[in-house]
């Protein structure tokens, strides 16, 4: 016989779905059907059932190759490497609960550690924006309810939140979208025809990089000043056509990605569509919201901010937090050499740094705190595997519009794993005594 | 637990009527007993020449939850200069308007306050609102849910159907572990989402086809039927404009003719919250002027009210509120930088910064209106000090405005240092008050007035034997003549001895112990009511984002230390 755990949230991407259903054995050790989820979703689930995962510690040895230890052993090696750098940089946090990043963020306390989420490489931009013009936003369900102006600019949730659209988007028919998907214009702005491009009313390629002066003149065409006939590879008309769009919906929204916050320009590119977003609700209601990576990287940001009142790259070692990014954040830190021992947790910067951080890595003392085996354990000297968050422990998550949602266990970790929080737990208990703290 | 008996201290209980005798408080137990109650080995504290009242309630500040924390992301410039680092058991702590959640534990408790009352919680948030509650230590807190642009209050109410609000609040407050029933600019959030407003009482809210007159009335009724504790808390309509006090006034006039019907000593229908906001004469800002006179004829005379003060403070500080129109207006006013979240089926949030210069006319008689009406209450057990915290300027400032409403003089130099002083003088009431505030005054205003609003009273906000031992020791004689206003804003900044439910929390204005604090919140049982549960699965089936399985999975484990307040309305 097997049980059907239902509501159960998938921890994958911002989307942060709560409608999965998963079918499990009746001793609740094995997971072996999941319904309702995407693709990527459902991997994740699968994929904590592989005969091959790695289930206790391994620390790196002279000849590199791994060698199995006990938790304690892990932790034990962790906390000394902890209190007995200058300046530790704790780095990922966003594919894990907000339990395990408040007990990650006493730790990075006793230590004085630079702390920072994968918004780094991400929306950091988008947070510093936000901190310039602030931002006008709603949650998902409203968007369900009311929107019937959708803007993607430079991102693709065909692929990255692949049940972006239906769950929240395009097609649901809501309150007062009882049409679905025919209740609401799609505008796409991507230099590339994507999935999400092709089923666009508007589409415009925008020219790569482009992206300020077409937001720019989309804030002139909303006053009908005089425009070039060309900005960013557009015509003057389809952008007085996009923008008379927009105007005259009763509720917009523009969801924004990767490439807005990481093309030429970054920042400024967020600040300007913030401002549009803000022009815009001169003539009707417009919200904005960024499609947020990981599913807890909001999160991430939350914790951060009620403790230490900044979202991303807090630096704590000079015993107060500072927020510098540029020179606390992560690749800024790896790049000049400035600190002296790599804590990773819950996220994979081995596959998505510049390799010149990747290298110095690799030369730090360092810890990767995964479930997976990736490219980041691979240049660390200890490798702790931890049990699924979301899928073999609860906890609280937020997504992408900061609605915290509470993820469910469905399956028991392998015998004798840890969580990422009690794991924690056992390093902040040893770093306590280390720092001869009360 | 360790014994207490604070000895030969001047004590100011309303409660018990006792006006700075000299009196002995004990403690034993986390409560606060008669002195021959504990035993030799308690330990003493000497209060000679000191001022001894129960631990201040703070009945409404912003203080945890998501728009709090947009402040805090959002305004990293907060922090500058702010930060103090870790001390043992004492976490780092840094930001001003916006305090990070340790410091805003740390600081209510310095001042002697002992519980806060999160004045505006989405629903659909508050996970986050008590997950910030559990990292603020110390203090007792508990959250309002916001029901004054929800929709199934709006659809309920069109057809005044009391019972079936009353059973949709109660499981609300318990899905959420919420407080009271909150109402901000209600019928004019909703709006917002379509970028209109309700300005006055009688606007009809777009689609659902009610006005807020109606929503107010209808959750007057729900919370007497339910006899909650605290009575429904209302943030009204038109705030922030000049010539708003006629809306205030046709608000308080609504809960004309009803009576508090509870078992908490609760004798108000409505909390009328930040008066000061919502006081104001004049139709530009060029005649803008206080209406504290008349808004406070009314408010004295009307029984079943309370009201509090929302004292601007004169400090470059956070608004924050639910009403999501007012934010948008005031960013067109002030052009800083604007946060806003509409949330689904509920509510919504704004954030702006905003500065209060005391070179700025307006700033200046927001000031001299919010102090008004503390020293035109004739009854201190009906109007609590606050500052809206941090909209009209953060909670830290209390010992501040005591200052001003306890010191003429104090008020005198502050109005001689405004730019615009004559016309500051000649829209306002306050250069002719000589009122001050007496400390009893002040006891009633920060304890046990707030205590019994909340129907806490048995509980706390007063140093009768049989209740929590929140106490606190102020340096501060009332037998000496203050020379320097200034001195009475030090001895309130920083308490000698703050008691939390019997443990010495603070000594000497700095924080010794983390407390064991509780989360309050309100289980409202009613009778089995299937339409309400049909219509509740309906809603998330169909229009919520999330589904109700989740929204109900707030659990216990995330509220700490839960301490429920029982009502039984199955009757």
């Amino acid at each position: 016989m097997t049980k059907t755990v239902t509501d159960v949230v998938c921890p994958f991407c911002g989307t942060l779905c709560d409608d999965l259903e998963v079918v499990v054995s009746d001793d609740g050790k094995q997971l072996t059907e999941v319904y309702n989820a995407c693709v990527i979703g459902t991997e994740k689930f699968l994929h904590s059932q592989a005969k091959d995962r790695v289930t206790r510690p391994r620390l790196r040895q002279e000849d590199g190759s791994w060698k199995e230890i006990s938790y304690d052993e892990a932790a034990e090696y962790t906390a000394q490497m902890l209190a007995k750098a200058k300046k530790p940089l704790m780095y990922g946090w966003s594919s894990t609960n907000c339990e395990a990043q408040s007990v990650g963020h006493e730790i990075a306390e006793m230590v004085g550690a630079c702390v920072d989420n994968t918004a780094a490489v991400c929306h950091g931009p988008t947070l510093i924006a936000v901190q310039d013009i602030g931002i006008p936003s709603c949650t998902l369900g409203e968007i369900k309810n009311r929107a019937d102006r959708i803007l993607f600019w430079g991102c693709n949730p065909a692929h990255a939140h692949p049940r972006h659209m239906s769950r929240y988007s395009i097609y649901p028919r809501g309150f007062f979208t009882g049409k679905g998907q025919k209740s609401r214009k799609m505008i796409v702005v991507d230099p590339r025809v994507t999935d999400t491009a092709k089923l666009a009313d508007v589409h415009l390629q925008v020219e790569q990089g482009r992206d300020y002066e077409l937001l720019n003149a989309f804030r002139v065409a909303l006053n009908n000043e005089w425009l070039p006939d060309v900005v960013a590879g557009i015509p003057a008309q389809k952008i007085r056509e996009a923008a008379d769009l927009c105007k005259s919906g009763r509720f917009g929204i523009i969801f924004f990605g990767m490439g807005v916050t990481q093309t030429l320009s970054k920042n400024h590119n967020i600040d300007e569509a913030i401002a549009l977003t803000k022009h815009l609700n001169e003539f009707t209601k417009f919200s904005i919201m960024p499609m947020r990576g990981h599913y807890n990287v909001t999160g991430s940001g939350e914790v951060l901010g009620w403790q230490f009142g900044f979202p991303y790259s807090v630096d704590l070692s000079r015993g107060f937090a500072r927020y510098n990014p540029g020179d606390t954040s992560t690749i800024d830190l790896l790049a000049r050499g400035e600190v002296d021992a790599m804590f990773t947790i819950a996220s994979d910067p081995g596959a998505h740094f510049p390799i010149s951080c990747v290298k110095q890595i690799a030369k730090l003392p360092s810890v990767c705190i995964d479930p997976h085996q990736t490219p980041t354990t691979g240049v660390s000297k200890l490798h702790v595997p931890v049990a699924f968050a979301g899928v073999e422990v609860g906890g609280n998550a937020y997504r992408m519009d900061n609605v915290p949602i509470d993820m469910r266990k469905v399956v028991d970790p392998p015998a004798g794993m840890l969580t990422d929080e009690e794991f924690l737990i056992k390093v902040r208990d040893r770093v306590k005594q280390l720092k001869g703290a009360a | 637990m360790a014994e207490y008996i604070i000895k030969n201290g001047h004590v100011f209980d309303p409660l018990q009527g006792i006006k700075g005798d000299k009196a002995d408080v004990a403690i034993k137990d986390g409560k606060i007993v008669k002195d021959n109650q504990v035993s030799s080995n308690a330990k003493t504290i000497d209060a000679k020449g000191k001022t001894v009242m129960a631990g201040a309630v703070e009945i409404h500040a912003h203080i945890a939850g998501p728009k709090v924390n947009v402040g805090r992301i959002y305004r990293p410039e907060d922090k500058l200069f702010t930060y103090q680092r870790t001390k043992g058991n004492v976490r780092m702590a840094g930001g001003f308007s916006i305090p990070t959640t340790f410091k805003t534990g740390y600081e209510y408790a310095k001042m002697g306050y002992t519980t806060a009352m999160e004045a505006a919680m989405p629903p659909l948030f508050s996970r986050h609102v008590h997950e910030e509650i559990r990292d603020t230590p110390i203090i007792d807190e508990g959250a309002y849910p916001v029901f004054g642009n929800n929709w199934f209050v709006m659809e309920y109410l069109k057809n005044n159907e009391i019972e079936n609000t009353a059973a949709y609040c109660a499981w609300l407050l318990r899905a959420t572990k919420g407080y009271a029933i909150k109402l901000v600019n209600p019928g004019g959030t909703e709006a917002w989402a379509w970028g209109l407003n309700c300005l006055s009482v009688n606007d009809p809210v777009p689609y659902f086809d009610i006005t807020p007159a109606e929503i107010i009335k209808g959750l007057i009724e729900a919370n007497e039927y339910l006899g909650l504790p605290h009575s429904m808390h209302i943030h009204p309509n038109n705030l922030g404009n000049p010539g708003n006090y006629t809306t205030t006034l046709d608000t308080l006039k609504l809960a004309e003719g009803y009576k508090a019907k509870n078992k908490f000593g609760r004798d108000q229908v409505m909390h009328l919250t930040h008066t000061q906001f919502h006081s104001y004469g004049g139709d530009n800002w060029a005649n803008f002027e206080s209406k504290s006179k008349e808004i406070m004829d009314y408010v004295n005379k009307a029984k079943n009210v309370t009201i509090d003060t929302g004292c601007v403070t004169l400090d470059e500080t956070t608004t924050m509120t639910a009403d999501g129109p007012f934010e948008h207006h005031l960013t067109e006013l002030n052009h800083l930088k604007w946060a806003n979240v509409d949330v689904e089926l509920e509510t919504a949030a704004g954030v702006v910064p905003y500065i209060y210069s005391p070179d700025i006319k307006v700033c200046a008689i927001q000031w001299a209106i919010g102090l008004e009406l503390a020293l035109m209450a004739k009854d201190a057990m009906r109007c609590f000090i606050t500052t809206d915290h941090p909209n009209a300027g953060p909670f830290t400032r209390y010992p501040r405005v005591i200052k001003w409403l306890m010191s003429a003089k104090a008020r005198e130099a502050q109005i001689k240092a405004f730019k615009n002083s004559d016309k500051v003088v000649a829209a306002t009431h306050i250069a002719g008050m000589d009122r001050e505030i007496s400390l009893y005054e002040l006891a009633q205003m920060t304890r046990a007035g707030p205590a019994k609003s909340l129907g806490l009273a048995s509980m706390c906000g007063g140093l009768k034997p049989g209740m929590d031992a929140d106490v606190v020791v102020y340096d501060f004689s009332p037998d000496k003549p203050v020379t320097n206003p200034d001195q009475i804003e030090a001895a309130f900044s920083k308490a000698a001895h703050v008691f939390k439910s019997g443990v010495e929390v603070v000594t000497n204005g700095e924080v010794v112990n983390n407390g064991n604090k509780r989360t309050i919140w309100v289980n409202a049982k009613v009778k089995e009511n299937p339409q309400v549960m049909r219509d509740i699965k309906e809603k998330f089936l169909k229009y919520y984002s999330v589904s109700q399985a989740n929204y109900e999975a707030l659990g216990h484990h995330i509220v700490p230390n839960p301490y429920a307040i029982e009502v039984d309305a199955t009757q």
